[in-house]
């Protein structure tokens, strides 16, 4: 069966709470999910009081001010802080997002932040991402051609069919969608969930990729592509504002128009 | 403990090359039961008050019948389908999986033969 329960030591205990020091007026309280394999305990949410009047607005200001300030163990990804390298997305009020383009001001109460769902934990925020990157490079995301490459120019597309990338070239392959969608969090050693299925679609659409057939019988998968249910979760998590969904519906009408 | 590796992993069996027959199957006999479901459900519901003889003689009709067959066959292979769906979804043991896909493969072609039977029975 699929597991519904959670192991016995993945049960959330309540955490350390860290008062602000000094009068701050503008306070609010961070709850954010703690879990250190080597401590040999169970994970905990600690509570971080913050003066949001000496903080950034976003919710990634938060965090670094709480690992510069208050807490420095606590441990997350982040790099651009702008949504264009996808290291912070976690799970933030309940949804997946990016860490630095989701603001403080747009959560109502206290800020609940947890790892991405359903996915191992290396520590605190930090999930592994070994399986989707795997994933993601088991369907060649680069361009394949048969024939020979053109001396001394680049392979040509007209704009009309560069357009048809808009929408797809933006993922920053966060993997907000996939551990968004029950399918994967069920079956992702064998679903390559929305993420992968969008970026498999970038190169099936795109005019210069000459291997589409091959892509084509690569997916066409009970698994691989048809654990999408249509559930949609990944196109209303995805924080660059992207259709995974569409992109998967778009593969199954190739996969149709190949049938003749 | 494995030393695979993650791309060994994940390339796995390889793709099964089918998926795309029952998806589109799912779809069409979707689609299919939209208008039949409905009219099923008005012929029923004008038939609340009616006595035996006249359903009797309402299931006879050649087109009701008919209708009627194709409505139930589709129905019956849209079921299997999703049940085989669900299955394929959460049931992880391949021993269950197996023994599932059988019993609903089975109950739903019994169900089909035997509504196709009586349907005949009652209108001829």
């Amino acid at each position: 069966m699929a597991e519904f329960r959670l192991p016995a030591n993945s049960t959330i205990k309540k955490g350390k709470y860290f008062k602000v020091e000094g009068g701050a007026k503008n306070i609010r309280k961070f709850n954010i999910y703690r879990w250190n394999e080597e401590s040999g305990e169970n994970p905990s949410i600690d509570t971080y009081e913050v003066d949001m009047d000496k903080c950034g607005p976003m919710v990634l200001d938060g965090l670094i001010k709480i690992k510069d300030e208050i807490d420095p163990t606590l441990t997350f990804r982040r790099s651009c802080r702008e949504g264009v390298c996808g290291s912070c997305a976690m799970n933030i009020a309940g949804t997946n997002t990016l860490a630095c383009t989701k603001a403080s001001g747009d959560i109502k109460g206290d800020i609940n932040i947890y790892p991405l769902p359903h996915m191992k934990v290396v520590k605190d925020l930090v999930p592994d991402l070994t399986n989707f990157y795997a994933q993601y490079a088991s369907i060649k995301p680069w361009m394949q051609t048969v024939s020979p490459t053109p001396s001394g120019v680049e392979r040509l597309q007209s704009p009309e069919d560069r357009a048809k990338l808009d929408g797809l070239y933006e993922c920053v392959l966060c993997a907000s969608c996939s551990t968004s969608c029950p399918s994967y969090w069920w079956n992702s050693d064998k679903y390559l969930g929305p993420a992968v299925l969008l970026q498999a679609y970038r190169w099936l659409i795109d005019s210069r990729d000459e291997a589409t057939g091959e892509r084509l019988d690569d997916l066409e998968d009970p698994f691989r592509l048809y654990r999408c249910h249509t559930i949609m979760n990944c196109t209303s998590t995805c924080p660059k504002g992207l259709n995974p969904a569409k992109a998967i519906a778009e593969i199954k009408r190739m996969m149709v128009e190949r049938q003749g | 403990m494995s030393l695979r590796t993650p791309i060994g992993k994940v390339r796995g069996l390889g793709s099964a090359k089918n998926g795309t027959h029952h998806w589109w199957t799912q779809k069409i006999t979707a689609i299919a039961l939209v208008p039949l479901t409905i009219w099923f459900l008005a012929s029923i519901v004008q038939m609340i008050h009616a006595d035996y003889f006249t359903v009797k003689a309402w299931l006879s009709s050649p087109f009701v019948a008919v209708i009627m067959m194709i409505y139930l066959v589709t129905a019956l292979h849209h079921l299997r389908l999703g049940l085989q769906s669900v299955v394929e979804d959460y049931i992880v043991s391949v021993k269950i999986k197996t023994f599932l896909q059988f019993f609903i493969l089975y109950g739903c072609t019994i169900l089909m033969a035997a509504s196709v039977f009586f349907i005949l029975k009652i209108a001829l």
